[in-house]
């Protein structure tokens, strides 16, 4: 009896340790098999360490025992969500090394493609992001719209997600006698479609709680970690590739660069809506002046890249992606490295959502807009 | 009080937009004629695929059973991931030369990543891309075939 007297509990002597949680990989809002090491401190999230490789698939290994022709399928796989621009990467790189100069339709045709895609993304993105904060509803919405474009790229490609379409040198077919016809319709019924959204989500109050002045990134640290895109945009960081190193029709186009300097969920929500606006915008810049021509340069059989080193950049869905490709002279590359934006951008999660709650993880991990293969290539 | 009466207008601009986002689904739900999906596995006699659509690879023979293929295994050469295999033998033509032919054109279903350069890089146009998806099987043995048909030959005035 007399020893439950003596146990006088002081608060300040006891040692509290951190939680250590593993949020992934399986998880459904990890978007695939990412596993992030999270420190709690009750519910408040303390650290965060994200863990990849569980779905590594090497690719960039395989692109040394295949041609430059064979790269591109791959890259398909990595970012399948903008394998257009990872298509045309690749392509753009091979033919400044061989200093091929493409036709204007090729160029046309290639940055269409490139929009539609990024307005693919977007609408998923958009349609997930609803989605992982509990609005079962704009996932429904998001991929009704999304099936559009995806019938243009079947019809176009051959393919929905896995397109293929670009070629050292220009395209794999021409576009499809019903492209133009079909991408006008598409706009049309978008343009009607995309105030939806705002309606839906952007000015719902439970999104709005979630979202706003939560997960605040400044223009010191997107520049440090390298994130791009929407996502560094938000935070001021002027790095939109298609302004600053334009490549195909970008430099013919007229489109903003929107930027917001807040660096907080809603700001990077915000932009890719808009961007949405901007990719309808040079789409229709560009569909009606698609210039006649050949679809493709008469390429060499076997392409060999002479001796060296070849950098190209393009501004994917997520952010600035990179190919580089060591060459030594024969018909498969010594190395590939892809800069992949996903995975820059995953990084700098921890100094977004260190100090919020575990609930708040979600939604700004939804923001960045995560593809896991992208990540992990 | 200034914050009770802050509470309840963000109470009120609450429901607002929850009866915003309300119409819009409301007014889908009264329109459901306006639907974009289809009922698969009943509409398999109409479904079309898009005739660029890459479903497969195919060898076309024509009713003589005559193919385009020459054998030349250029498709082999293209192809990223080791799908086709290129069997050839040697005949004898009738002036008594010895020429390459298509033995087997094997085809590995389970390995392909339809990309399509194989199609591209096809010198006679012998082999295309089919429309058929439906490519679930029992056994994995069964995605392993052989593109031209049992004793079929080449189409007369292919050029190599």
């Amino acid at each position: 009896m007399s020893e439950t007297k003596e146990i006088i509990i002081s608060t300040d002597k006891i040692h509290t340790d951190q939680y250590l949680v593993n949020m992934g990989p399986q998880h459904p809002s990890t978007h695939g098999v990412l596993r992030l090491l999270v420190s709690l401190e009750g519910e408040v999230v303390h650290h965060i360490q994200p863990h990849v490789g569980y779905i590594h698939s090497g690719i960039e290994k395989m692109c040394e025992a295949i041609s430059y022709p064979q790269i591109i399928h791959l890259t398909d796989r990595m970012d399948y969500l903008s394998a257009h621009m990872n298509n045309e990467a690749v392509a753009l790189c091979v033919e400044n090394a061989l200093q091929v100069e493409v036709p204007d339709r090729v160029k046309y045709i290639r940055t269409i493609m490139d929009e539609l895609s990024r307005l693919a993304s977007h609408q998923l993105w958009w349609c997930v992001m609803g989605m992982d904060l509990g609005a079962l509803t704009t996932f429904f919405y998001g991929l009704r719209d999304r099936e559009h474009i995806l019938d243009i790229f079947e019809e176009t490609c051959g393919a929905r997600m896995t397109v293929n379409y670009n070629l050292p040198g220009g395209l794999m077919f021409d576009i499809h006698p019903n492209f133009q016809k079909r991408v006008k319709d598409f706009l049309k019924e978008f343009k009607t479609k995309l105030p939806e959204y705002d309606e839906l989500l952007t000015g719902n109050v439970i999104f709005r709680q979630r979202v706003d002045n939560i997960g605040h990134l400044t223009l010191e640290d997107a520049i440090a970690w390298g994130v791009t895109g929407p996502s560094g945009r938000g935070s001021g960081f002027s790095c939109d590739v298609r302004k600053h190193q334009p490549y195909s029709a970008y430099p013919m186009v007229q489109f903003e660069e929107k930027l917001d300097t807040k660096g907080d969920s809603f700001v990077r929500y915000r932009l890719r809506i808009e961007e949405m606006w901007e990719s309808i915008h040079i789409i229709e810049q560009l569909i009606d002046n698609i210039p006649e021509g050949d679809y493709a340069v008469k390429m060499k059989g076997v392409i060999k890249l002479p001796e060296g080193e070849f950098y190209q950049r393009v501004e994917s869905a997520r952010g600035e992606f990179g190919v580089y490709i060591v060459s030594d002279g024969k018909k498969n590359p010594y190395r590939v490295k892809f800069r992949s934006p996903g995975f820059s951008n995953l990084f700098a999660l921890n100094k977004m959502a260190a100090g919020h709650k575990i609930a708040d993880l979600v939604a700004i991990m939804s923001t960045l807009d995560l593809v896991i293969p992208d990540i992990d290539r | 009080m200034n914050g009770l009466f802050e509470y309840i207008k963000t109470v009120f601009k609450g429901v607002g937009t929850l009866l915003t986002g309300m119409k819009i689904t409301g007014s889908y739900f009264f329109r459901p004629w306006k639907h974009v999906t289809q009922q698969y596995p009943e509409n398999r006699e109409t479904l079309k695929m898009f005739d660029r659509f890459r479903g497969e690879v195919i060898m076309p023979h024509n009713e003589n059973n005559e193919h385009l293929c020459t054998g030349c295994g250029i498709c082999e050469l293209n192809c990223p991931n080791g799908s086709i295999e290129i069997i050839s033998m040697s005949v004898l033509t009738e002036d008594g030369k010895k020429k390459r032919a298509i033995d087997k054109h094997i085809y590995h279903l389970g390995m392909c990543t339809f990309c399509n350069l194989c199609v591209k890089a096809c010198p006679t146009g012998a082999i295309i891309m089919g429309q058929e998806f439906e490519h679930a099987v029992w056994d994995r043995t069964k995605l392993t075939k052989v593109l031209n048909l049992p004793g079929s030959k080449i189409a007369q005035g292919v050029k190599e």
